[in-house]
């Protein structure tokens, strides 16, 4: 009984760490990335909107978890702040206003008949096949060899690529003024003591 | 032996935040009697002290009840996602010089991507309940807690900038010479407020509005589950507090009184604000409170960033 748990654990400890010297950040890693994958398929299969939701949300928060690995803990907080904390929390505002029912429930499991998996399973496959060539390819590279702190990113934002975030907040403007726009009552029309 | 005094200060802190939160329950009711000019629960123990321990036995052995209509493990997880999302961030605030769980270079950051998790526990569990006051008071909560975050992390950039750091230990270590609460007073108002908004407590307690949404979104809560979101306010309370004396009143650092009780006296009275304030403002209007935070406060914290950074470029 003994024996068997040692060589389990051996089998294991070997399975994780390979040829190079034991690292739990890898272990740590390739559940993470685990959990992401299970959960996005999660997020795709759901027939029930919120929980299709909640599964890309832990998806979003493993993803932070393996950012935080490698070595670049501030991208890790903001996937956290902006993705799982803000515009998630927007999409499952807008779903809970919807109030989908039982109906939206058929509707979404006609959709997902198993026919049209045919096509995103064969591209995906591709995919797949590419990205195995390309890691076989390649050396190893260790995880999280360096920290990619808080002002780095900030040097890097402002310094050569200050030009790409103008562009982004000229676009975030737009979006602004245009939802005010079309958010705005008309003032002729009806005055705001009015309802 | 590192080891081991590590588990001692985890154990200790979470046993810390969460006792002073249940104690709470307590010392708000009391509070609120004396300024009401009553009496308060006194009968239980001394002063009533064991009113806490009574409400916990009630409590534990009151019906939990899961509607029917409910959407089932969303319901069940959501008071757990409360709780824990307001739990950790203790994880990262110094009390002490060497009595801090974990360190993080981004603290600050962390805290921040605790409390904007902490959205999904109101959200969801309105939600799950499948019931037209709980979805209100939810829809509510988004909203509220979605905007006053905004400025909420906009006003602490003031506080960074001055300490050049995420790291809270390091922020408390450059407020030796002087406390952030003079520097950036503007910064300290924004925070406060921002901080009732999202622990949703009075005045700012809009999704769960008695006199309109019955209960809002623990409607449907019963037994422990009911028990999770109510310490989970008092919890959010202490947290809110200890982040203010960390981020603006020097944490632990203070003469004679060894570092802790600094920390903790200075907590204390942030905390006896929070009920303060409950006893003494009214609720505001819903579309005034969105009002409020998007037109008058984010501008403010804006302007508070452009300004300190302006100065603190100039000095250097």
């Amino acid at each position: 009984m003994l024996n068997q748990k040692m060589f389990w654990k051996s089998s294991l400890m070997r399975l994780l760490t390979r040829n190079e010297k034991y690292e739990p950040m890898n272990a740590i890693f390739y559940i993470s990335a685990a959990i992401a994958v299970v959960s996005t398929a999660m997020a795709i299969s759901r027939l029930n909107a919120v929980h299709a939701l909640l599964y890309l949300i832990v998806s979003l928060l493993s993803v932070a978890q393996i950012f935080f690995i490698l070595g670049a803990p501030f991208a890790a907080a903001l996937e956290v702040i902006i993705y799982a904390g803000a515009i998630m929390v927007l999409f499952v505002f807008v779903i809970m206003m919807l109030n989908l029912g039982p109906s939206a429930m058929e509707t979404e499991r006609q959709w997902l008949r198993p026919g049209m998996w045919i096509g995103p399973v064969l591209l995906s496959a591709v995919l797949m096949a590419e990205l195995v060539f390309v890691i076989a390819n390649s050396g190893s590279h260790p995880a999280g060899s360096h920290e990619v702190g808080s002002g780095a990113v900030g040097i890097a934002l402002f310094g050569p690529y200050a030009l790409g975030v103008e562009l982004a907040s000229i676009l975030l403007l737009a979006g602004l003024v245009g939802a005010y726009h079309l958010a705005r009552q008309d003032s002729g029309n009806q005055s705001e003591g009015e309802v | 032996m590192i080891i081991f005094r590590h588990l001692v200060i985890v154990i200790g802190v979470f046993g810390a935040a969460l006792s002073v939160s249940a104690g709470l329950v307590w010392l708000e009711r009391r509070l609120l009697a004396l300024w009401q000019d009553r009496y308060g629960p006194n009968r239980v123990g001394h002063f009533g002290l064991l009113q806490v321990v009574a409400d916990g036995i009630k409590m534990f052995f009151k019906e939990d009840w899961i509607p029917p209509f409910a959407d089932r493990p969303v319901f069940v997880i959501a008071p757990m996602l409360l709780l824990v999302t307001v739990l950790m961030p203790f994880a990262v605030i110094g009390f002490a010089p060497e009595i801090v769980v974990a360190d993080l270079n981004i603290g600050l950051l962390f805290f921040l991507a605790m409390s904007a998790l902490s959205v999904y526990g109101i959200v969801l569990g309105g939600w799950a309940s499948n019931n037209k006051y709980a979805l209100l008071g939810a829809v509510r909560a988004a909203a509220q807690m979605l905007s006053y975050e905004v400025f909420m992390g906009l006003s602490l950039m003031g506080v960074v900038i001055l300490a050049g750091s995420f790291n809270l230990s390091e922020i408390v270590d450059a407020q030796k010479g002087m406390w952030n609460c003079i520097p950036q007073f503007l910064g300290l108002v924004l925070f406060t407020i921002a901080g009732f908004a999202e622990t949703h407590r009075m005045p700012f307690d809009l999704p769960e509005a008695e006199a309109e949404l019955v209960a809002g979104y623990h409607t449907e809560y019963s037994g422990m589950k009911f028990g999770l979101f109510f310490v989970g306010e008092y919890l959010g309370v202490t947290m809110i507090s200890a982040m203010i004396v960390t981020l603006f009143f020097g944490g632990w650092l203070g003469p004679f009184l060894p570092p802790v009780a600094w920390f903790a006296l200075k907590t204390f009275i942030f905390i006896c604000g929070f009920i303060l304030v409950r006893a003494a403002l009214p609720r505001p209007r819903y579309d005034q409170l969105m009002g409020y935070a998007w037109k008058v406060l984010l501008p403010l914290a804006l302007l508070n960033i452009l300004v300190t950074g302006a100065i603190v470029l100039a000095v250097h």
